[in-house]
């Protein structure tokens, strides 16, 4: 088949490679439909994450038919279904709580030595997402091995478009769990910082539960415009200061709750990595870092803390005095996808939430390497690309 | 296989070769923590920051979302230890409460060791030795405890390992005594996800990449050297 692999920074490439097999009794074979380009895979992309190899598949938002099932499995072949990133057994003591991303058992034994060290325990295994999280191929690919897939994968009701219902691979809950952990209440005021696919949606799920206003910051033009779309109040940092600016737009109380959809990039998984890389990019790394510290000092005096952006990393400078003595509350975590994905195909289907509105384009799976250096050098534009394995290429 | 592979699965001859004296050992653990630091804490013996004398013990507690008696039923069929350790070839019934297992050891070799049921409490504890004349010596125990609440099941296995003499197999325990820990929490780990899933997670892409069908390759491999 062919898939879209990871060579090294800045190189990605799609290699022919062999077709994925059932292995496990619960294992469904799925044959790509439509998979899409994710924010963190830019990670992957500029080689910040550890624990990847030449030639791993990359892509964990993905959905396709099922072509091949194991003896265990609950789907049959046929059936559309979106894949959840997040590998998960549904039967260890973390999934009966619904927390799928901390299973105990999708990351095998021998990959779990990766995380153990720098977390203190493994995490479950993601599609597409280095060896640390368990070295599966991934869905930027013709065919996907998925294992537990009577827990994972969403079935697709007849007559919704694969753009529908996509997102509730990764982004869409991912976004939908920022505003939870946020516990927003109906008269607050929420600030998100980034508007990239996760954030926006963090801003459209924060309405729709309710809050009152909801603020969202960024710098590029277009991505503060979508937001501006969703029915959001945009402050675009390069023009404005943005705690003052939260202050005044919150009556001087200081908003009620943050939610960082930025992430750093500047992570490391060891310390030293980790001081090396603030020192190169002190621009970057200082810019980013500093959202989380901007929306601790933003955040009222018990407000509450929602960190969907992904860190890997030790935070230098993190304003711990502000969390503590304003009584904050802080929640953050890896997606339980699954314990979404029922509810949030419901709301799509009754039209309350718009998935499509962030697309902006639509490559063969053969152009993945383009649409990789598109997402990463143009985000104005280019805010959510997605690949189609049957697509043509375009002459 | 390389031979960085061959060392990793050779350290898993570790695992089980750690067992023997176990309970000795700990509670000689136990009392030289005592006799140095008055009253101990409330950790396991075998997490104590010393050594264990001229044993090397090792122990790992895994919770399981099953219950006791399942777990110890899979157990105390010795026959499915190769299913979840990975560095036991084969189990063979030799007797009633005896049993051989084939032990993978450095250099594609392998290693037989016969094992008796030393102690045996219903649903709650397992514990072997080997025989005299076995190629190693060794002992170790598992012990099944109702976890908290709906928690299921706490498995603690115990393995101690007394190195045999000689050159060759100083040598190899030296190398042993760093890896023990490493190949049990697998084993464990293995053990947990076969009882809590039904299946051990592969990231695998291909059958043939799995580890479990390398190991079938080199047990195929073993028997056609012997026959």
């Amino acid at each position: 088949m062919r898939a879209l692999t990871w060579h090294g920074k800045h190189d990605v490439r799609v290699d022919t490679v062999d077709d994925p097999e059932i292995i496990n009794p619960r294992d469904a074979i799925i044959k790509v439909t439509s998979t899409a380009i994710c924010g963190s895979d830019l990670h992957l992309y500029d080689g910040v994450i550890p624990g990847m190899k030449s030639g791993d598949i990359l892509g964990h938002e993905f959905m396709g038919e099922v072509v091949e099932t194991g003896p265990k499995s609950s789907l049959t072949k046929g059936q559309r279904v979106v894949v959840p990133f997040t590998i998960s057994c549904g039967a260890c003591f973390f999934c009966e709580q619904h927390q799928y991303s901390a299973c105990s058992n999708s990351n095998p034994v021998e990959k779990q030595d990766l995380a153990a060290p720098v977390y203190g325990h493994a995490m479950a295994g993601l599609f597409g997402y280095s060896h640390m999280t368990g070295g599966y191929s991934g869905g930027q690919a013709e065919y996907v091995r998925v294992p537990f897939s009577d827990i994972g994968p969403v079935v697709i009701p007849d007559g919704m478009d694969d753009e529908d219902v996509l997102f509730l691979s990764d982004i869409l809950p991912t976004g939908w769990m920022a505003a939870l952990n946020a516990e927003i209440q109906p008269d607050d005021t929420v600030a998100v910082w980034g508007c990239g696919p996760v954030g926006l949606f963090a801003v459209q799920s924060a309405l729709h539960m309710g809050a009152a206003r909801v603020i969202a910051i960024d710098h590029w033009p277009h991505r503060l415009e979508l937001a501006r779309g969703l029915g959001a109040d945009v402050i675009n940092f390069r023009e404005t200061d943005v705690r003052e600016a939260l202050m005044e737009m919150s009556g001087g109380l200081g908003v009620d709750a943050v939610i960082d959809a930025v992430g750093m990039e500047a992570h490391g998984f060891a310390i030293d990595n980790m001081l090396d890389t603030v020192k190169q990019k002190v621009g970057i790394g200082a810019d980013r870092a500093s959202a989380l510290r901007q929306a601790l000092l933003a955040v009222r005096r018990g407000g509450r803390v929602s960190i969907p952006g992904v860190y890997g990393g030790l935070a230098d400078k993190f304003p711990l005095g502000a969390l503590m003595e304003k009584g904050l509350s802080l929640r953050t975590g890896q997606t339980h996808v699954q314990a979404y994905t029922a509810e949030l195909l419901e709301l799509i289907q009754q039209g309350k939430l718009d998935t499509t509105f962030l697309i902006s384009h639509r490559l063969p799976l053969e152009d993945a390497p383009r649409g990789y250096q598109c997402f990463h050098d143009n985000q104005d534009e280019w805010t959510k690309v997605i690949l189609k394995p049957g697509m043509k290429m375009a002459a | 296989m390389n031979d960085s592979e061959r060392k990793a699965a050779g350290i898993g001859l570790a695992a089980v070769l750690t067992a023997g004296a176990a309970a000795a050992a700990l509670a000689m653990a136990r009392r030289k923590r005592e006799a140095a630091h008055g009253s101990p804490d409330s950790a396991p013996g075998r997490t104590a920051r010393r050594n264990f004398g001229d044993y090397d013990v090792e122990g790992r507690s895994v919770t399981i979302a099953r219950p006791r008696q399942e777990l110890f039923e899979f157990w105390r069929d010795f026959q499915n230890l190769p299913t979840f350790m990975e560095n036991i070839e084969s189990v063979e019934h030799t007797g009633p409460k005896r049993t051989l297992w084939r032990i993978k050891a450095p250099g594609d070799l392998t290693v037989d060791v016969e094992t008796e049921i030393a102690r045996e409490i219903e649903g709650e504890l397992i514990a072997w030795r080997s025989v005299p004349g076995s190629d190693i010596d060794t002992k170790g125990r598992v012990e099944f405890r109702d976890a908290p609440g709906e928690r299921g099941t706490r498995v603690t296995a115990i393995v101690a390992y007394d190195p045999p003499g000689g050159a060759i197999g100083k040598a190899i325990a030296k190398m042993f005594m760093r890896e023990p820990a490493i190949q049990m929490r697998h084993d464990l780990k293995r053990f947990k996800m076969l009882m809590e899933t039904g299946e051990i997670a592969t990231s695998a892409r291909r059958r043939d990449a799995t580890r479990a069908a390398k190991q079938e390759e080199q047990t195929r491999h073993h028997e056609k050297e012997e026959a």
